[in-house]
């Protein structure tokens, strides 16, 4: 791909709120013996939407992926196209009629076709044929490779083709597979930009499963977080970062430190003294932190909000870097700091608060299963 | 994961085929069983308990025998210095390519009576040489033509011993000699057991060897009992009988097999290539012994057969009936290999696609025709044929449906491998590119799998070339093909007539390895695509 391309802006798509969704799931349920592997699962994805599933692994977000192509049949729900029912009571309709295009996580281009064939392949034997296969591999930069051999391409270029394929029959909805898992790390951040600019271009409705909150930040509209088979929450990536719905979903997406307080109204009170709430927080309550909202100064007397505290352990990423604190009432916490400021383990520091902060209703009972995502943010 | 169900197009014929696979056993015992209570008297009568012992013997001695052969030729061609070992590496497994009714035939035409070496010693008036016939003769000859079963394992299973092992023992003060005895000797013990008993099950099941050599085994007296009465029931115990022995060597082959996993190496990385052992003045003998072995199962077999054939020559009867038995033989082996192949075509995908209990179920009835050695097959339809297809019975579309429910497992085991290397996501990319299920199958699953069938196909087709049993009891009268001008010729003492057919059938059991070689060298790309995983 060029990089004229993925120089450009990325442009919101033009998605209507009102129009009728181009793929709607409800109450999906699919157990493997007697295992539910999805477990009423409720998903909508409007007209030229890109829909993140994003889940821990073993959440449920490929099954439900296979049961919106049809490669398994749900137990229980339903699934629409376009409006029109292609799973449900009494409805199994089969993969091929569904409308449905897909980007496997292994791209899965046929080794025995060359790239011509592979893109026409989905494709009605019209004259035009030619023609639409020139134009979507044009649209995916690669014009001119028709007749190159599959394992002639690189890892970026085999998935653009697969893209290329999966797009060219002009499906209702394109759903792509941990799309970019194959790709190397310096790749991936590039290739996804550039599906980016391919699907907002098509006006492409899509699904994409990952398990990589990054990915899912920064390529979706709107992210439908899963845990134990159902979503969670779906919503705008900000939404998602910003408000998580549930304790589990703000320890998935992105990194998050908890201490608990005592709600009263719009304030809490916890480790880090009074602070003021983003909603209303009544009783014992858990108080979510983003490490970036941590501020570390030095130590101050008197009566600010916040907490003294030692600087444990320090890890330095260039872009920025990684406070492990003591607080001096024996919790530790997280600080993501710019990449000045020379402090170091065994300083003395002040801890405070940026804006509001977000709290929970303290759990009583087992937290859902909590996966953090990789310290060094890859 | 593939939990769709197949569509009927698949599981219908796969599940006709498995069935079809299962007719002559349930046949044999139902017939069997038919006899009530006389069948006890049958099966405990003084002829069939030495029946019994005189094929257990044979299992035994060729067990022991062809291990003994074996595991020095393993050790002197993978471990040491001798001259032209990779030479005599590829030389001794070379008998394998000589059918075991071949090997009885050179056997019988070098040492019988009226043979190479009774001709040449009576002029010196030696007119009585030890007899060939019985044990001795079936033994030797199948020793000679199926140790190379036992070679293999042994080779593989030393070139994958951690020669660290071998050195440690020699850093403790054990000297070559014995630390060959303490330490390779017992690694190497699961895969010599596992070639032993694989030699074994070929001695029990093999039919031209000890028929040809007057044996009373199994496979004999199965036959000899089929041609002098009508006594079926006798002749269908017997043969259950020897299922069941085969059936055992079967399991315990598979349970040894099992366990020589645990002796592999357990550590990562590849293991570092042992020294190799100076034999110092050891080579001598040791290459004679090589020559020895070689001698016996390659040259002798083929040296004897073309002075057969220059004899024919020379009196003129070397070729009779050579071409109508070479254009049939190629004719029934082109017509199984074809029907075998699609009918293994939706057993394979259902196995391997939709790997439901029904899928498992057909799988393993399509390997029956592992258990059942040719005899048992080709009298089972015979029975059949007889009894309820007089229409027919002894017509070729008849013997190639044995041949087919003979030689199915191979068809299918190549087509399994073949769908295996092919990934299931390739399918359903082609039904979400608006492909039905058989029009992916059509599209996609069928041009990849394609070198792998073919190649299935090619194995079926060489060996129904060179089958005897089945050929020999179901053919349509006065229809010679090669393996069953050899057997008659061979049980006439017409040697000269046998050797020129035995010849092209030689080259015919030759050619798999030879395509092998050559599939390997041609497509690069194909193996590669494989090593990578995505082909």
């Amino acid at each position: 791909m060029s990089a004229a391309v993925s120089a450009m802006p990325s442009p919101p798509n033009a998605v209507d709120a009102n129009a009728e969704p181009a793929l709607r799931c409800a109450g999906l349920v699919k157990r493997f013996g007697t295992v539910p592997v999805v477990d009423g699962l409720d998903l909508i994805a409007r007209p030229g939407e890109v829909v993140a599933l994003l889940g821990p692994s073993g959440c449920g977000k490929t099954t439900t992926l296979r049961l919106i192509a049809g490669f398994e049949t749900p137990d229980a729900g339903t699934i629409e196209v376009g409006g029109r029912l292609v799973s449900g009571p009494r409805c199994d309709e089969a993969p091929e009629r569904r409308r449905i295009g897909m980007v496997f996580q292994d791209y899965a281009l046929f080794p025995h076709l060359s790239v011509g064939r592979n893109v026409a392949f989905g494709l009605p034997r019209v004259r035009e044929r030619e023609a639409r296969v020139a134009a979507a591999l044009e649209r995916v930069g690669l014009a001119g490779f028709d007749d190159r051999m599959p394992h002639e391409l690189s890892g970026g270029q085999q998935q653009r083709v697969a893209l290329a394929r999966a797009l060219a029959p002009e499906p209702a909805v394109i759903l792509l597979d941990e799309p970019f898992s194959n790709l190397d790390a310096e790749l991936r951040a590039s290739v996804r930009a550039e599906v980016r600019q391919i699907l907002a271009a098509a006006g492409q409705t899509a699904v994409l499963v990952t398990h990589d909150q990054e990915e899912a930040l920064s390529l979706a509209d709107r992210i439908a977080v899963m845990g134990e088979g159902r979503v969670v929450q779906a919503a705008g990536p900000e939404e998602v970062y910003h408000r998580p719905a549930t304790k589990a979903v703000a320890a998935f997406v992105g990194d998050a430190e908890f201490l608990p307080g005592e709600g009263h109204g719009r304030r809490v009170v916890c480790d880090l003294g009074e602070l003021p709430t983003t909603g209303q927080a009544d009783g014992p309550v858990e108080v979510m932190l983003r490490p970036e909202s941590l501020r570390l100064t030095k130590p101050l007397v008197g009566t600010l909000p916040g907490a003294n505290a030692t600087v444990l352990a320090r890890a330095f990423y260039g872009h920025d870097q990684t406070m492990t604190v003591r607080l001096d009432t024996g919790r530790a916490l997280r600080a993501r700091l710019g990449p000045y400021g020379g402090i170091r383990p065994g300083d003395r520091v002040h801890v405070s608060v940026r804006g509001g902060v977000l709290t929970f209703p303290r759990e009583t009972h087992g937290p859902m299963p909590e996966a953090r995502r990789d310290p060094s943010g890859s | 994961m593939g939990s769709r169900r197949a569509p009927a197009l698949i599981w219908v014929p796969a599940v006709l085929v498995a069935l079809a696979m299962a007719v002559p056993l349930v046949y044999l015992v139902l017939r069997t069983a038919g006899a009530g209570a006389g069948i006890w008297d049958l099966l405990l009568r003084p002829r069939t308990a030495r029946i019994a012992l005189n094929t257990a013997g044979l299992a035994l001695a060729v067990a022991a025998s062809t291990a003994l052969l074996a595991v020095p030729l393993a050790w002197l061609t993978g471990r040491t210095d001798l001259p032209g070992r990779r030479w005599w590496a590829t030389a001794a497994v070379l008998p394998l390519v000589v059918p075991s009714y071949v090997g009885a035939l050179a056997i019988v035409a070098a040492l019988g009576p009226r043979g190479l070496l009774h001709d040449a010693l009576s002029p010196l008036g030696i007119e009585r040489l030890p007899p060939i016939y019985g044990f001795g003769g079936a033994w030797l000859t199948l020793t000679l033509f199926t140790y190379p079963y036992v070679l293999l394992g042994v080779r593989a299973a030393l070139a994958g011993l951690d020669p660290a092992l071998d050195e440690a023992a020699r850093g403790l003060g054990y000297g070559p000699w014995r630390t060959f005895f303490v330490s390779t000797l017992p690694q190497l013990r699961p895969a010599v057991a596992a070639g032993s008993l694989l030699a074994a099950l070929y001695a029990v099941s093999d039919f031209g060897v000890v028929t040809l050599l007057r044996y009373d085994a199994f496979t004999r007296a199965i036959y000899v009992q089929y041609r002098s009465s009508f006594d079926r029931t006798l002749a269908a115990a017997l043969s259950l009988l020897l299922v069941v022995f085969a059936c055992a060597l079967l399991l315990a082959e598979a349970r040894v097999r099992g366990r020589r996993a645990a002796y592999h190496r357990l550590g990562g990385g590849a293991a570092r290539r042992a020294r190799p052992v100076p034999l110092g003045r050891w080579r001598w003998p040791a290459l004679c012994y090589c020559a020895a072995v070689v001698g016996l199962g390659l040259a002798l077999p083929i040296g004897v057969l073309v002075w057969w054939f220059g004899r024919g020559l020379s009196r003129g009867d070397a070729l009779d009936g050579v071409l109508t038995g070479a254009a049939n033989s190629l004719q029934v082996g082109l017509l199984a290999a074809a029907a075998a192949t699609l009918a293994a075509l939706p057993v394979a995908i259902l196995a391997v696609r939709h790997r439901g209990p029904v899928g498992v179920a057909v799988e393993r009835m399509s390997y029956l025709g592992y258990a059942l050695p040719g005899i048992v097959i080709a009298l089972a339809f015979v029975f059949l044929g007889a009894r309820y297809l007089t229409p027919l019975y002894q017509t070729l579309p008849f013997l190639v449906l044995a041949h087919v429910v003979r030689f199915l497992p191979q068809a299918v085991g190549a087509e399994r491998t073949s769908l295996l290397q092919i990934n299931p996501r390739m399918e359903e990319a082609a039904r979400t590119l608006g492909r039905g299920p058989l029009g992916a199958i059509r599209s996609v699953t069928v041009p990849l799998a394609r070198p792998g069938v073919t190649a299935g196909a090619a194995l079926v087709f060489l060996t129904v070339m060179k089958e005897l049993p089945v050929t020999l009891l179901l053919k349509p009268t006065g229809f010679e093909t090669l393996s069953t001008a050899i057997w008659s010729a061979t049980g006439s003492g017409r040697y000269a007539q046998a050797a020129a057919p035995a010849l092209a059938l030689i080259a015919v059991s030759a050619m798999p390895t030879i395509l092998l070689v050559a599939r390997d060298r041609d497509q690069p790309h194909r193996r590669s695509r494989i090593a990578r995983g995505d082909g």
